[in-house]
């Protein structure tokens, strides 16, 4: 029985015992004479759907969850002794032929009679798993309606055991925000520790070159690959940089016009407008960019003398611009509506024109949270990837021209991971390593940005 | 003393001038700002107009009409009608020969290619799609509308422009010859190019569609509804309502918010690493894909929700519990209720922001190329910026247009969703 047909069952029988305790809970209050019940009849209904429901489904899920991992050792204890002499990946391989052989599939290779046994041992696992997965969620949930059944009576406290259920449901859901972050954490470090035990970390963080292509076979030279990612992160700052000098001061000062000079009418239309540039698709913008942008530059390069490249960090930069506007926009609209109409007032009052109000005392007063804005706004140009992947280069050139082509950590990560390799290599480990930089670089640009904005509340509030 | 003053100031020429200067300075301020308002703008009218622009050619297709003959010894030699026997056949003898039909004098190998060039290598499928449909075609000739191939297509879009030299556009002088005599017979036509939306990638731009990229963000986006929209209700619920004010439950807000703001290829990079290597999911499945998306997305929804109740006013809760139901009941009948349209609102914007996300997809294996139209949770599948994505990297030239096409697609559905959650701001919104 497929999962999902399984859950589909689940949740008919849930709904079946729902109705059995309900039924049986207003029977038995009819019976005592005076029809009271403690709680109201549908608690004794959840009550039972729970009992049969709950650990039906904790029982599919760890199912689930096992199966692989325990096929797998199964197979390997099963393989002949040559077979487990094999590395990691190879076995896997072999193991994913077995498995393929046993569906029916297309194999790497055709397997010897011995292995043909253990494709044959893996076939009747999977019957057993067909079959037994049913068969024990099945076996719970029925464990589940007789306990369930067993507890009801005209003086049971369903509507207290299903509200203790509940919290500890609602409970558990607000954990898993931190099952996420520890999930991104151990994966990003595990693979990074792998990444450093074969590339030292000081070669990582200071070495100015990078080409991750590693050799295949040992036959191979000169593919060693060397894994300095300067080179990446001046890419990547270079990009951001540009992209920050088409964003703050169009950002800044759409801001300032809103909230000091533009009329209601004009700011209720003009506002969403603006978000419109954060809700297109980063995808659009990197097609953008590198459909019309690149080549204007280009054109516009040829014109004036200039060698542009088609993948110029100018142009992935601009376009990024662009998209981080809203960003900068908004935040700092809302800190620069929260400066006190006082501060206006007194400064207006002194005769200060309108300008020199803004420039001379809102400014000053809205400035942490501005900073904040520009901080998230830069977190959030680190970590963009689709502009960069479409539009920024793939060669790793340390260099201060933005006419040339460089490339950025996530462009890197993309890289690196999409394309047909061995998971363990260098190659791909490089790619977690690169991504917890840029977790370890986003996290801290916005914890110090929260803090300055959180700073900045307190002392007007 | 003070009209003294006034006076003075006012007549003192220095002091006008600076004045002046003063007003010049606020006049340029002002500017400033509405440039950068406008310039922005710009951008984005030149994007849209960009897209729309190389797109909406798209949506027609080139046809060819042919007359067909659907010869018994071509398609059925021995006379079985067997379906087997039909799929075997080769279609495309019939369309040479009903292109050599109109061009007679055409010879040579290179020519009869080039002339062959003309019409789409799908048109096979299509007439083998007729011939099972109907058997009774053969032996008949029929005059069939039947793709032109994406060179001619591009061609009588004027995307190859006539008045270049031979050797740097795709479409050589002769086959625009044939093309001219074909078209003067009427032959030629544009139509709605309704294969776009019914089809599923191809390797060909003009078969080439989306529906197979729209069936799988369908799915994706399903499986993150079905995740994202319970946990992170439940998550703001028992924050908002329930949770005491302690360690832990600041450790959660905090984690929430980090959440919030961690780059989208690094929820890629957790799926990569936990559901495909640790627990064995499938690559390329919308299963994972809808997972991922809804660890991104959760957090969005919480902090919506949370915002949503709570704008509900304590009184509420107050009258609640006073007529005596328990604090789950005030939430579960009155309080969630009345926060729903907030909260719906939230959700709609977060799976707005998924449906358009790419960069974590990339990370488990949706980049691949994929014919099928995906038809469960666990198949190979693609999703709508996916596909953009591989097009825009496709060298052909007529995979821009449909590039541009499918980002169309992409931005009506966006559309749609985002109006949709101002309508149901507008329409529920309470104020208390």
């Amino acid at each position: 029985m497929s999962p999902s047909l399984l859950f589909i069952v689940l949740l008919g029988l849930s709904a079946l015992a729902y109705y059995l305790g309900r039924t049986k809970a207003l029977r038995a209050a009819a019976g005592r004479g005076d029809g009271r019940l403690h709680s109201l009849p549908v608690y004794y209904g959840a009550y039972v759907a729970l009992w049969v429901g709950l650990p039906a489904l904790i029982v599919v899920v760890v199912w689930l969850v096992l199966e692989p991992q325990i096929i797998h050792l199964l197979l390997s204890a099963r393989l002949p002794a040559a077979a487990l002499g094999l590395d990691p990946a190879r076995l896997s391989l072999l193991i994913a032929d077995i498995k393929n052989h046993a569906l029916g599939g297309i194999t790497s290779t055709t397997l010897s009679p011995e292995l043909r046994g253990v494709a044959d041992y893996f076939s009747s696992l999977r019957t057993a798993g067909l079959i037994g997965m049913p068969v024990l969620s099945g076996a719970s949930a029925a464990g589940g309606l007789m306990i369930g059944w067993r507890h009801i009576n005209p003086t049971f406290r369903a509507r207290h055991a299903v509200e203790r259920a509940l919290r500890i449901v609602l409970i558990v859901a607000s954990t898993i925000a931190i099952l996420t972050t520890v999930g991104i954490v151990l994966s990003l470090l595990f693979e990074s520790v792998r990444f450093f035990s074969q590339v030292s970390l000081f070669e990582f963080l200071f070495g100015i070159q990078w080409s991750p292509q590693t050799a295949l076979r040992d036959d191979q030279v000169g593919q060693t690959g060397t894994f300095g990612a300067v080179p990446i992160f001046a890419g990547t700052l270079m990009i951001t940089l540009i992209a920050m000098l088409v964003a703050v001061p169009i950002g800044l000062f759409s801001a300032i016009y809103m909230a000091e000079y533009a009329s209601p009418g004009f700011r209720s239309v003009i506002k969403p407008v603006l978000e419109v540039l954060a809700g297109i698709p980063t995808v659009v913008y990197g097609f953008f960019a590198a459909l019309t942008v690149a080549p204007a530059l280009r054109g516009f390069g040829e014109g004036v003398g200039l060698d542009v490249a088609s993948e110029s960090a100018l142009a992935a930069g601009l376009v990024m611009g662009v998209m981080i506007i809203p960003f900068i926009s908004s935040l700092s609209d809302d800190v620069i509506n929260a400066v006190p109409q006082s501060l206006r007032d007194g400064s207006l009052a002194m005769g200060a024109t309108k300008s020199e109000t803004v420039i001379q005392v809102v400014l000053p007063a809205a400035l942490p949270g501005i900073v904040g804005s520009v901080l998230l706004a830069v977190s959030r140009a680190i970590g963009e990837t689709m502009i960069v992947v479409m539009a920024a280069g793939l060669s790793a050139n340390l260099t201060a021209n933005p006419f040339e082509a460089v490339t950025t950590v996530t462009v890197q990560i993309v890289t690196l991971l999409t394309g047909d390799q061995e998971f363990d290599s260098a190659k791909t480990l490089a790619a977690f390593a690169l991504g917890l930089v840029l977790f370890i670089m986003t996290l801290g640009l916005n914890v110090i940005a929260l803090r300055v904005v959180r700073r900045y509340r307190e002392k007007y509030d | 003393m003070t009209d003294i003053l006034a006076g003075r100031a006012l007549t003192d020429s220095t002091a006008v001038a600076r004045l002046g200067k003063r007003h010049r300075a606020e006049r340029r301020f002002k500017c400033y700002g509405l440039a950068a308002i406008f310039s922005a703008l710009a951008v984005l009218a030149v994007l849209l107009v960009t897209i729309v622009g190389t797109g909406y050619s798209a949506f027609v297709q080139t046809y060819v009409q042919l007359d067909i003959e659907f010869r018994a010894d071509a398609i059925d030699p021995q006379g079985t009608r067997l379906e087997s026997d039909f799929r075997q056949a080769n279609y495309a003898v019939l369309v040479r020969d009903a292109l050599v039909a109109h061009f007679p004098d055409v010879s040579g190998r290179r020519d009869r290619r080039a002339l062959a060039g003309l019409i789409s290598s799908g048109a096979d499928i299509r007439l083998l799609n007729m011939v099972l449909r109907d058997p009774s075609l053969i032996g008949t000739k029929r005059a069939v509308w039947v793709k032109a191939s994406a060179d001619l297509d591009s061609f009588t879009k004027g995307q190859i422009p006539r008045d270049v030299p031979e050797d740097e556009r795709k479409v050589s002088d002769l086959q625009i010859t044939w093309i001219d005599q074909l078209a003067a017979k009427g032959l030629v036509e544009k139509k709605f190019n309704f294969d776009f939306f019914a089809s599923a990638d191809s390797r060909e731009p003009e078969q080439a569609g989306v529906l197979g990229a729209l069936v799988g963000s369908l799915l994706t986006l399903l499986v993150t509804l079905a995740l994202s929209f319970p946990i992170a209700v439940m998550a703001a619920v028992y924050l908002e309502e329930f949770a005491p004010k302690n360690r832990f439950t600041d450790f959660i807000e905090i984690n929430i918010n980090n959440l919030a703001a961690v780059p989208s290829i690094v929820f890629g990079l957790l799926g990569l690493a936990v559901f495909l290597n640790f627990f064995g999911l499938p690559r390329s499945a919308p299963l994972v894909g809808g997972m991922v998306l809804a660890l991104m997305t959760m957090p969005t929804i919480i902090i919506a929700a949370r915002a949503a109740l709570k704008a509900v006013p304590p009184s509420i809760r107050e009258a609640a519990l006073g007529m005596g139901a328990s604090p789950v009941q005030t939430v579960s009948h009155h309080v969630l209720p009345l926060a729903m349209p907030g909260i719906l609102t939230g959700t709609i914007i977060g799976m707005a922001q998924a449906l358009g996300e790419t960069a974590p997809l990339l990370m488990i294996g949706m980049v691949a190329f994929i014919v099928d139209v995906p038809g469960s949770f666990t198949d190979a599948a693609t999703v709508l910026p996916v596909q953009v994505y591989l097009w825009a990297d496709a060298p052909e030239r007529g995979f821009v247009e449909r590039t541009s096409a499918a980002i169309m697609v992409l931005l009506a559905f966006l559309i749609t969703m985002n109006i949709l959650a101002v309508v149901l701001r507008r329409r529920f919104e309470r104020r208390w």
